[in-house]
């Protein structure tokens, strides 16, 4: 047995009540769920989700404290990708009405200035491509320049596809500090979502961007046809990683990709899926990102907010919209949740 | 007129996919005076979107 799976199984509390373990478990002693675990968190009845909620929330604030990460995003580099992930709109394989886009430099300055006014302290600089070339690299630095030229210091994170080794190293020499890579799914999954590359491919990357020493931050997207076991399986492969940040997006299906017609994960199923996995990832940074709208709604935002999570993207995403992040920043006043401030976070 | 997200004339058929909640979250795509596919850029704050033909217009622009 290894020294998790004992610390697992160090049991005071009634063992058919996954509530009751959970409370003990992760509450007490920091210990994130197993994925048998998160799957009995999955299949409690709708009326125990206030008090699974409930739980998710003491868990975060005992572990991750009562802060909240803001971030904005931008797409530098739009549509035209060669891979093939299914629920993308961005995809080149697929008949999306996404035309490819680049953004200039005075473009992403002004991006980068308008998420600092929201009080974000994380900008995160996103291109849909397979991994950079140099062209995209160079695009980066010149833009990271600019920004930081312009009297902006936010934190800046980069989402550009899988790495070499030598592109890792030369973001950290860019400054960039924390790297997404979403593991998307479940890696049982992960073929029936993606085709042209593997989910070890990505693991790969994320486990340079590791030992380079930037953040990790890997999430993924649920509602594309995953299991109940495979939400769960998914919940502890992202606990194994333990990157620093996990985004979690609900689908909003694409016209023109494979998931157009997929329903848009309901409401009280996301939640539960915000407390599990809030349950399986303890000490993580757990992040509302797209589709929220469209699965919970406002008052489902602030359920989340007060069930586990404690990162949000605030307005636009990347080829999608947001609600206005205003009315993001004026839920965190009323959950009187305080905002991470930029000299927290260095 | 057409539609700005499916690119069909607007007065033609129902629109259902064009004009429910997804719809909502997203920024025109086709342009409303000639169907064609405009580049669309999203911005923390709005969005922006280029005609070949008609040009630029701006959430900004929709908004105001």
């Amino acid at each position: 047995m290894t020294a998790a799976a004992d610390e697992r199984t160090h049991d005071s509390a009634p063992a058919d009540d996954v509530l009751a373990v959970a409370r003990e478990q992760v509450l007490e002693r920091g210990v994130g769920l197993t994925e048998e675990q998160v799957l009995a968190v999955l299949r409690l009845a709708d009326d125990r989700l206030d008090d699974l909620l409930a739980l998710a929330h003491e868990v975060r604030m005992r572990w991750c404290g009562p802060e909240v990460e803001v971030e904005g995003i931008i797409s530098l580099k739009t549509g035209g990708c060669p891979e093939d992930c299914h629920f993308c709109s961005q995809s080149g394989r697929f008949p999306t009405p996404v035309r490819s886009a680049w953004l200039d430099i005075p473009g992403l300055v002004e991006a980068a200035r308008q998420t600092a006014l929201t009080g974000a302290t994380e900008f995160c600089i996103v291109a849909a491509v397979r991994g950079p070339d140099a062209r995209l690299l160079s695009q980066v630095r010149e833009g990271i320049k600019a920004i930081r030229e312009s009297g902006n210091d936010i934190q800046i994170a980069c989402s550009l596809g899988m790495l070499t080794q030598e592109q890792v190293d030369e973001l950290v020499a860019m400054g960039v500090h924390r790297y997404n890579h979403n593991l998307e799914t479940a890696r049982s999954h992960f073929p029936n979502v993606v085709t042209t590359h593997s989910w070890e491919e990505r693991w790969d990357t994320l486990r340079m961007v590791r030992e380079a020493g930037m953040e990790v931050c890997s999430g993924g997207i649920l509602g594309m046809g995953e299991t109940p076991e495979q939400r769960a399986e998914f919940a502890v492969q992202l606990a194994e990683l333990d990157p620093h940040e996990v985004p979690m997006n609900f689908l909003i299906p694409q016209p023109g990709t494979p998931y157009e017609a997929y329903e848009p994960i309901e409401g009280r199923e996301a939640l539960k899926l915000v407390a599990a996995f809030r349950l399986a990832l303890p000490r993580t940074m757990l992040r509302f990102a797209g589709g929220r709208e469209l699965t919970l709604g406002d008052l489902g935002a602030e359920k989340g907010m007060l069930g586990g999570i404690n990162a949000i993207i605030v307005g636009n995403y990347l080829t999608n919209l947001g609600r206005p992040a205003q009315r993001d920043l004026d839920m965190l006043v009323d959950l009187k949740m305080p905002i991470k401030a930029l000299g927290d976070t260095l | 007129m057409f539609c700005v997200h499916c690119g069909r004339p607007d007065a033609e058929g129902e629109h259902p996919g064009c004009r429910g909640p997804r719809a909502a979250l997203e920024p025109p795509r086709f342009c409303p005076e000639c169907a064609r596919r405009m580049v669309v850029q999203v911005t923390p704050v709005g969005w922006s979107a280029r005609c070949s033909r008609h040009g630029d217009t701006t959430s900004a622009a929709r908004t105001g």
